[in-house]
């Protein structure tokens, strides 16, 4: 059973949706209590990071999630649940979980320019579709081939402190980290709910995840 | 970098399948849900859902097709067509699409934008323009005119103007549909399509006029749009979308290939 964790995130039915699909039996809370029993836990996400967290720590699943990390539960965090894991993101200013060190950074729109002069401005939000690169083996992405897609919305994007963290990049006016992860805590900033068969097999994975 | 999308675009009726010839002579060609899971396994990167439903009693049955694609379809899509509040709005994006399409109502109204982007970000509101060539004029200074309501009624208002408005007003994305190419499969309207994507820095959607595969990539570089909208090349069966981005991709477009469509042409 995996618990997706319910702070008014407005992808959670998309992600519900895909994992009944799947076949994968899930259920929904807001209950902090409930979380911390979770065999498994889906972090999902869209909106704002100052949001996210006053909503997080109003109902107490700041603290579970911080519990369940370091009693080793499967965590997958989904793009606002990739950014917030991290100690502190420029949206808002917000000081984040801190599950992992780093911080949450914003696109500059004069980046492509600096590269090519003669390129228009980055268009922010990055939104579409964008090929991920795997830059370190990871059970999750196991299934990804050179070149696939992931479907991509956000201005912000998770930057860890530590470059072992790193699972994957995707380029957008120059490379950046679009999974992220550390033992039992898998995160990225892409919605896997919405990109096709890749998106779904990322999620299966999960559902078979065995942390050794 | 970003691939350049395929986008379809099915428009409903009463919960059912219809596409629209310039706007009139509609005729129903099927079930939306089973037309939308199709094209999503053939690889469509985004679904546009618009509802033609005349009466107001029958808006129901949309919400419900809506939700039926949201357990089937994975990939985004967005739904427009009646809707005039953020209430309208609220509703299809809770029953499952990520994104809604304003048109006429916008126009009507251009708060709807700004009300529609403060409540759910710009990235859910995405701004449709039916747009016809008229001579050009102090009103109407690029000989683009907005028309609303399915095409019969001129606004007095340049298409290039009121685009970089709605961006003001927090449109995430922009939809460019010409009258004078909609339903001809003679190409997009390419001057139109580049006029608004060189004036707006959101993405350009191009939309009408879509036959063959060649004019979706004149309209991807020439036209400088983001992404093409296709309907009766997909809707009759003429083309499969993997035909299509095969097209695309051969030519040098950064196209999303599903692994299926990949190893295939690898082993050819």
């Amino acid at each position: 059973m995996i618990t997706l964790v319910d702070y008014k995130a407005g992808n959670l039915t998309s992600v519900r949706r895909a994992l009944t699909h799947l076949g994968i039996p899930c259920q929904i809370t807001a209950d902090p209590d409930v979380a911390r029993r979770a065999d498994k836990i889906i972090f999902p996400g869209v909106g704002a990071a100052g949001a996210a967290m006053s909503v997080l720590r109003e109902r107490g699943l700041d603290a579970a999630l911080k519990e369940s990390f370091a009693k080793g539960t499967p965590i997958l965090g989904i793009c606002i649940g990739c950014q917030i894991i991290l100690e502190h993101s420029e949206e808002d200013n917000t000081e984040c979980l801190g599950l992992l060190p780093g911080k949450t950074i914003r696109f500059s729109s004069s980046v492509s320019q600096s590269v090519n002069p003669l390129q228009s401005p980055l268009k922010i939000p990055h939104m579409g579709w964008n090929a991920v690169r795997v830059t370190q083996p990871h059970p999750l992405l196991a299934h990804l081939r050179p070149g696939d897609e992931f479907y991509f919305v956000h201005s912000y994007y998770p930057q860890p402190a530590d470059s072992s963290h790193i699972y994957a990049v995707s380029d957008y006016g120059g490379e950046f980290p679009a999974a992220i992860g550390k033992d039992n805590l898998f995160a990225v900033q892409f919605h896997t709910e919405k990109s096709g068969a890749v998106g779904l097999r990322l999620l299966q994975n999960f559902s078979n995840w065995e942390i050794k | 970098m970003l691939s350049k999308r395929i986008i379809s675009c099915l428009d409903v009726r009463d919960g059912k399948l219809a596409k629209s010839v310039k706007f009139v002579n509609t005729q129903d060609i099927g079930d939306p849900v089973a037309k939308a899971k199709e094209y999503y396994e053939q690889g469509l990167d985004e679904l546009v859902f618009y509802d033609i439903t005349a009466s107001s009693d029958n808006r129901g049955i949309m919400l419900d097709v809506v939700s039926r694609v949201a357990e089937q379809v994975f990939i985004p899509f967005s739904v427009g067509g009646g809707l005039r509040t953020v209430e309208d709005c609220s509703r299809v994006l809770l029953a499952g699409a990520e994104k809604v399409n304003v048109n006429s109502a916008a126009v009507k109204n251009p708060g709807l934008i700004a009300e529609a982007s403060k409540a759910f970000g710009a990235q859910a509101v995405v701004l449709s323009m039916d747009v016809r060539r008229v001579p050009p004029s102090a009103a109407i200074p690029s000989g683009y005119e907005i028309v609303i309501n399915g095409g019969r009624a001129p606004m007095g208002l340049d298409a290039i103007e009121w685009a970089k408005r709605g961006e003001g007003l927090g449109a995430g994305e922009i939809v460019v549909n010409s009258i004078d190419a909609d339903g001809t499969k003679e190409g997009y309207e390419l001057t139109l399509t580049r006029l608004i994507a060189e004036a707006v820095s959101v993405p350009v959607i191009a939309s009408g006029g879509g036959g063959k595969p060649e004019h979706l990539y004149d309209v991807l570089t020439e036209g400088k749009a983001d992404a093409a909208l296709v309907a009766s090349m997909l809707h009759y069966g003429e083309y499969t979308v993997g035909q299509i981005k095969e097209y695309l991709a051969g030519r040098g477009l950064k196209i999303r290939m599903q692994n299926e469509e990949r190893r295939m042409k690898n082993a050819k």
